[in-house]
């Protein structure tokens, strides 16, 4: 049998991804989560005296430690499974990913196991984060001082 | 009824913005990783053309929660200090507004990895 | 090539172990122990992995009322970075040690080996056999076990399980090993680490048609061809496989799939069981007693692996595959 008709007969019998009922998982679960950080956002303007563009830090860092607990608890695995994007794409995903790989690496100690292994998902994240931020400030700088554009 | 009106437009924001992460996972066949890199640097580029503020101003948690907020936070102060101090400040700026989700992720994972025990158990 | 053992060497003794999880697998009642921690009392999942193998070893010795120093090898593996918890177990066990790597078809590929030592009367008593232990190995593989993934409807669960035979001189009393083939690896391209029935399909199919081909034998000719892991979707796609070079629905009814039925119908694995705990527990326990019940008389057992590796993955690579089989009859 040639690799051609074996890959018809695989597609004929796989399931198909369900894009819509995936899409919609991610829509409502993502959206929740961020109507949660945006009830927190209003907790921290209101009762804390933050302001519109400190409450935002504030939030992201309370979303991150409610993931972490939510994790440590063995609940965000449940809700990713179900979610996908939907709890990846928040920070809390960013939190669960950089607190589940914390945990696993207990076992080769805090040295090699935790620091060694702590970013191996969200590493990149923050990777490519870093390195567009700089590339863009960059690009902006340098037209900025071809007279191109302004501040 | 702002106030509700402002949750409705978080929660629709910030779900378009996973339903996109979904798609470039299910259609564009990337690992969550890939997904979450493509999300970041589309938040810094969306900064770098000055339009990712007024989405957070429109927006607010529908903006600010995504994973895209942490390129545009880190952009805006490396945007802000090369302003002020050129070229040094593109370095320095970025962890000046920091993205505090980088920084609680790293403190929470410490804390969680001293605290909890890696789980097994099914689904 | 087939391999022909003139002197059926017979399964003497089998011992399968599980963990907790698997108390919800449908074969869960023919297994000798289910553990209540899946890491066995030990520290790390690898030490657990590790302990899961001696116990399931030292239940074949004594049920053959033998000690260590009476058995001549044992030939296992996993599917752990350097097949660490086996290793580790084979150093408990101070038995003579063949590490084996064949993904999960190491439970089959090891009684291949073991057999041919019977044959050549280099060896009385040889434990075959091999683990998965999930933690360790979705670790390894996949993601970090609290890790909130998506996982799509084809892919398997990686079983806590080891299974082990004892294989020895024939006994017409116990089921014998007849033949084997040793498989190929067979590549279609497949790239997705979570659609690993659709990878390792062809393999099988390649492996059961050489066997029945250079036996000239027929899939009649069978009570039971087993799969070890392809999982609901990979059997499928192995019947249509067969279905496409005209088999008829009675032929195809001969096929079934540990990992397929291993936790039943049960959602939460999704397309089944996988893991070199698999086809070895299921194999090692179930199908044993079925041949010894009569059950069944004349059963092809095919294991099958995938030989990616995380690193294999992360370059792009797609997903080579083999199956082993062997041919057992009871008379």
């Amino acid at each position: 049998m040639d690799p051609q008709e074996y890959q018809q007969i695989e597609q004929q019998n796989t399931p198909p991804t369900p894009y819509l009922k995936n899409a919609l998982k991610a829509f409502l679960v993502g959206g929740i989560i961020c109507a949660i950080g945006q009830a927190i956002t209003f907790l921290y303007i209101i009762f804390f005296d933050f302001t519109d563009k400190t409450a935002g830090n504030a939030t992201v860092a309370t979303m991150v430690f409610i993931s972490m607990v939510l994790t440590g608890l063995g609940l965000y695995r449940k809700l990713g499974a179900f979610a996908g994007a939907g709890s990846a794409v928040p920070v809390t995903g960013f939190g669960n990913a950089v607190v589940s790989a914390a945990i696993e690496g207990k076992t080769e100690g805090l040295v090699l196991g935790v620091g060694g292994n702590m970013f191996k998902l969200a590493g990149s994240v923050i990777l490519f984060g870093v390195g567009s931020a700089f590339f863009i400030a960059l690009i902006k700088l340098i037209l900025v001082s071809m007279g191109v554009v302004e501040w | 009824m702002i106030v509700f009106y402002s949750f409705l437009i978080a929660f629709i924001v910030g779900g378009l913005i996973c339903v996109i992460g979904q798609l470039i996972m299910d259609v564009g066949k990337l690992t969550p990783g890939h997904t979450l890199v493509i999300l970041v640097v589309a938040g810094a580029i969306l900064d770098g053309l000055g339009l990712y503020e007024p989405l957070v101003d429109f927006a607010g948690a529908g903006a600010t929660v995504p994973i895209t907020s942490f390129g545009n936070s880190l952009t805006h102060g490396a945007l802000a200090e090369a302003e002020k101090h050129g070229w040094v400040g593109v370095l320095t700026g970025m962890f000046e507004v920091t993205s505090s989700g980088i920084s609680a992720a790293i403190v929470f994972g410490f804390i969680a990895a001293l605290i909890f025990k890696p789980k097994g158990k099914a689904n | 090539m087939v391999i022909l053992f003139a002197s059926k060497p017979s399964i003497l003794a089998c011992g399968a172990v599980a963990g907790p999880v698997e108390s919800k697998s449908v074969f869960h009642s023919f297994f000798d122990a289910v553990a209540e921690d899946e890491r066995w009392g030990q520290k790390t999942n690898e030490q657990g992995h590790s302990k899961m193998i001696q116990e399931a070893c030292d239940i074949v010795m004594k049920k053959a009322d033998l000690k260590n120093l009476d058995v001549d090898y044992f030939l296992s593996g996993d599917l752990v970075n350097q097949m660490t918890p086996t290793n580790f177990a084979a150093r408990e066990l101070a038995i003579s040690f063949i590490g084996l790597f064949s993904a999960c078809a190491t439970s089959v590929s090891s009684v291949i080996i073991a057999s041919l030592l019977t044959e050549l009367g280099a060896s009385q008593y040889a434990i075959a056999g091999a683990a998965s232990q999930h933690n360790a190995i979705e670790r390894q593989f996949r993601y970090p076990l609290d890790y909130g993934a998506q996982k799509p409807a084809t892919a398997q669960w990686t079983v806590t399980a080891a299974g082990y035979a004892l294989i020895g001189k024939h006994d017409p009393k116990l089921p014998s090993v007849v033949a084997a083939t040793v498989g190929k690896v067979i590549d279609y391209g497949e790239v997705s680490p979570f659609h690993m029935g659709g990878a390792m399909a062809p393999a099988a199919y390649d492996t059961i048609t050489s066997h029945l081909k250079k036996r000239h034998q027929k899939i009649t000719d069978y009570d039971l061809i087993m799969t070890g892991d392809l999982g609901k979707i990979g059997l499928k796609i192995l019947k249509a496989m067969f279905a496409q070079t005209d088999a008829e629905q009675k032929e195809l009814e001969i096929f079934r799939d540990a990992g397929a039925e291993f936790y039943g119908e049960d959602q939460a694995f999704q397309a089944g069981a996988s893991g070199a705990g698999c086809s070895a527990s299921v194999f090692f326990s179930y199908i044993e007693q079925q041949l010894k019940t009569g059950r069944y008389k004349r059963v092809l057992l095919v294991a099958t692996g995938a030989l990616l590796s995380p690193m294999s993955f992360q370059q792009g690579e797609s997903i080579p595959c083999t199956a082993h089989a062997i041919e057992i009859t009871m008379e």
